[in-house]
């Protein structure tokens, strides 16, 4: 399954920070972010829980850069 | 500005105001032998202006360092600013403005980066434009506004001028004209009339229509395109990884020189028994470690990348990733297909020959004959007398044009003029016309009837007429080549395409004729679409590793092909979701200069990021064997970093214009 936030953060490479981060969590299986769209989009592995999922990718990217964002 | 930036700009005036007070208040009570106020007062005076401009800075590096993720630029702006603090502080001179100003410059570049993104993200958007707020739904006579989303296929629609369509559909009453241009980059307005397919996108200029949707708001082509648009530079260009794979080595490898610069020379001139110097080996390797940050690569390339794709959609290509603008521009050979890409795809008659009449009375009795067949031939030549409308080649340019447009007169077939009406399998009609008896079909249909006939020397279908029995000339029929496909091949070369190959199901000698007409270099003739993957394959294989080959279709049962290609190119893609699907590239309209466009537009990326590479990098190196020899001191070297970065994003929105090209 694919889903897409919309994401906020400052810099590029605090874009790339989150993208490395959102794609070491568990559950997902492959994660772009986008930042000239301000856009992440996850993919996720087959039977995961879409928000418990994105809660923990949300934790690790505040843990690689605490001034990110991403709207659930 | 937003609200962040807002408050980045006060720290910053605030922060330099501070400053400047201090350093004069500095100058009249701090220095000389007998002071008023002793240093650590000033010390303290000066951390003021430096907190209020750094202290995100320092937590953010702590809080990386806390979360094993050390070397980024906060890392290396703390560092270097605290150091050059700290050693102010041993050498008890007072001189804390360095680090300050270091940090101030730091926090105006990344203000002003920050800006630069903000406002190219708002011109990208506002250009793709397009997403309609709401549809005049009509219900029971009376018009209500509702979200598109809610309206269901097969509902009644009102577009009023000045309003967007919302949703595919069919106009039913009204007539008007649209402006494609967010969509196809065109901008002469479309007519559109009753009965005529609307595509949403599109915004309504003169008339009232009324419309009825066919499709939902969802699969409507607004609603694809936005999909395409957005998602498209998720695709990421090896340019882009390789910036981001460089920023993850290069932190580390500089930061480990500057520490090499600080303790090497001073242990080795110590060694020879020489003064280590300590301080100014620490501040050359404190300078090094700010010219190093490389801001300016990371985020000028995926700028440029994200502005060449909104300027190309602009221009009414669209581009499903940054990797493809990458292979776009190296495309070295395009293969197209011939029906669809370079001709209309659609038979028109072409002209008139050897005729015994005026050959519109004789397009109207043939118009006639065929009126109740539904054979592609049939309905080509009974548009042709009811538009008016007919091809031929130019002599004297060779190009396709259009001869005769008799708009004027709109012209009906009147059903009670024919009598009785006989197929005769495959080969043609026999008809009576007012009365007349009138043979029309192929050379096989006139030698059965025993009328002698005068072949054609031109490429396409001929169909003869024989009226009573007397042969009264044949009308040529063709798949017409589009109006700009000769200057699109031309534009192809000038734009250093090498080679250009026509794919096509046709006869050797049609596909040839239009092969010469058009200018191509190679052309294969006679393929079935099984055929064409074999022959993309075929040039696949004899084309050298770096180039890339590029094949244009029209999306219609060239799927295949499309995948198969390096990189596939459809064409006319309004209205058609396959070829959105298929597709890497997507060319709006059905014009084929345009293919030539978008490569341009591609190249000119490509251009500027290896600019932005090559110049970011190179005053990098430059100012780092600067820094390290002592020639450039910290504030030239925040200037460096900064400036290029400012450089390198102005560099990267003119991606953006591609009007030009």
């Amino acid at each position: 399954m694919k889903k897409s936030y919309k994401i906020d953060v400052d810099c590029a490479n605090c874009a790339n920070k989150m993208e490395e981060a959102a794609n070491k969590t568990a559950g997902v299986k492959n994660a772009v972010v986008n930042f000239m769209a301000l856009k992440m989009d996850v993919e996720f592995e087959d039977g995961a829980d879409v928000k418990a999922v994105m809660k923990d990718v949300l934790k690790n990217c505040k843990k690689v850069e605490d001034d990110c964002e991403i709207f659930l | 500005m937003n609200r962040k930036q807002r408050k980045m700009l006060i720290r910053i005036l605030v922060a330099a105001a501070l400053m400047v007070v201090i350093r004069v208040l500095y100058a009249f009570l701090g220095e000389g032998e007998d002071v008023a106020i002793k240093e650590p007062f000033w010390f303290l005076m000066y951390m003021v202006p430096y907190l209020t401009v750094g202290y995100d800075i320092l937590r953010k590096a702590v809080k990386g360092i806390r979360n094993r993720q050390v070397f980024d630029e906060n890392f290396l702006m703390a560092v270097a600013t605290v150091g050059v603090i700290a050693l102010a502080l041993i050498k008890k001179n007072g001189d804390y403005t360095d680090g300050i100003a270091v940090m101030l410059f730091y926090q105006v570049g990344e203000l002003f980066q920050s800006y630069a993104v903000g406002k190219s993200r708002r011109s990208i958007s506002a250009l793709m434009d397009i997403r309609p707020d709401y549809a005049n739904l009509e219900k029971d006579g009376e018009i209500e506004q509702v979200d598109p989303d809610e309206v269901e296929p097969g509902s009644i629609i009102v577009v009023k001028p000045g309003e967007k369509v919302p949703i595919d559909g069919v106009i039913i009453d009204g007539k008007t004209t649209l402006n494609t241009s967010a969509l196809t980059g065109e901008s002469v307005p479309r007519e559109a009339d009753v009965n005529d397919e609307i595509i949403s996108g599109c915004i309504n200029l003169t008339g009232v229509i009324r419309v009825r949707t066919t499709k939902a708001f969802g699969e409507s082509t607004v609603s694809k395109i936005l999909e395409l648009v957005e998602s498209s530079s998720s695709r990421k260009s090896r340019s882009e990884n390789f910036i981001s794979r460089f920023a993850k080595y290069y932190t580390p490898i500089v930061c480990f020189s500057a520490l090499a610069l600080a303790l090497l020379p001073p242990v080795v001139l110590l060694i020879l028994g020489k003064a280590p110097r300590w301080g100014m080996w620490v501040y050359r390797a404190l300078t090094f470690l700010v010219i190093s940050c490389p801001c300016a690569l990371v985020i000028s390339i995926p700028l440029t990348f994200f502005a060449g794709i909104g300027g190309a959609s602009r221009a009414g290509v669209l581009v499903k990733g940054s990797n493809y603008l990458e292979q776009l521009a190296k495309t070295g050979i395009v293969a197209m297909d011939k029906t669809g890409t370079m001709t209309k795809g659609v038979f028109e008659v072409y002209g008139i020959h050897h005729s015994t009449m005026d050959g519109a009375k004789l397009l109207e009795i043939a118009a006639h004959a065929e009126c109740f067949s539904t054979h592609p031939i049939a309905l080509s030549i009974r548009r042709a007398y009811v538009t008016g409308q007919m091809w031929g080649i130019d002599e004297a340019t060779g190009e396709t044009v259009l001869l005769s447009s008799d708009s004027e007169n709109v012209h009906t077939i009147a059903k009670e003029r024919v009598g009785s009406v006989e197929e005769i399998g495959g080969n043609g009609i026999a008809a009576l016309v007012d009365g007349h008896e009138v043979v029309i079909g192929n050379a096989r249909l006139m030698e059965r009837y025993g009328v002698e006939y005068i072949p054609c020397h031109h490429v396409g279908t001929i169909v003869h007429v024989a009226i009573d029995g007397a042969y009264a000339g044949h009308i040529l029929i063709s798949d017409v080549v589009k109006p700009t496909a000769a200057q699109a091949i031309r534009e192809m070369h000038e734009a250093g395409i090498r080679k250009t190959v026509v794919l096509t199901g046709d006869a050797k000698a049609a596909a040839e004729a239009v092969a010469k007409e058009l200018g191509v270099d190679e052309v294969r003739s006679e393929l079935l679409p099984a055929d064409k993957v074999t022959a993309v394959e075929e040039l696949l294989a004899r084309k050298s590793a770096r180039e890339v080959l590029a094949f244009v279709g029209d999306g219609i049962n060239d799927a295949p092909v499309l995948s198969r290609a390096d990189i596939g190119i459809a064409m006319g893609a309004l209205g058609s979701d396959a070829a959105i699907e298929a597709a890497d590239v997507v060319l709006m309209d059905d014009d084929p200069v345009k293919i030539a466009k978008a490569i341009r537009i591609a190249r000119k990326c490509m251009r500027i990021v290896k600019e932005n590479i090559i110049f970011a990098l190179g005053i990098k190196v430059l100012c780092l064997l600067l820094g390290a020899f002592g020639i450039a001191n910290m504030l030239m070297a925040i200037f460096a970093d900064v400036g290029v970065m400012v450089l390198a994003v102005l560099n990267a929105i003119r991606a953006l214009y591609v009007d030009s090209v």
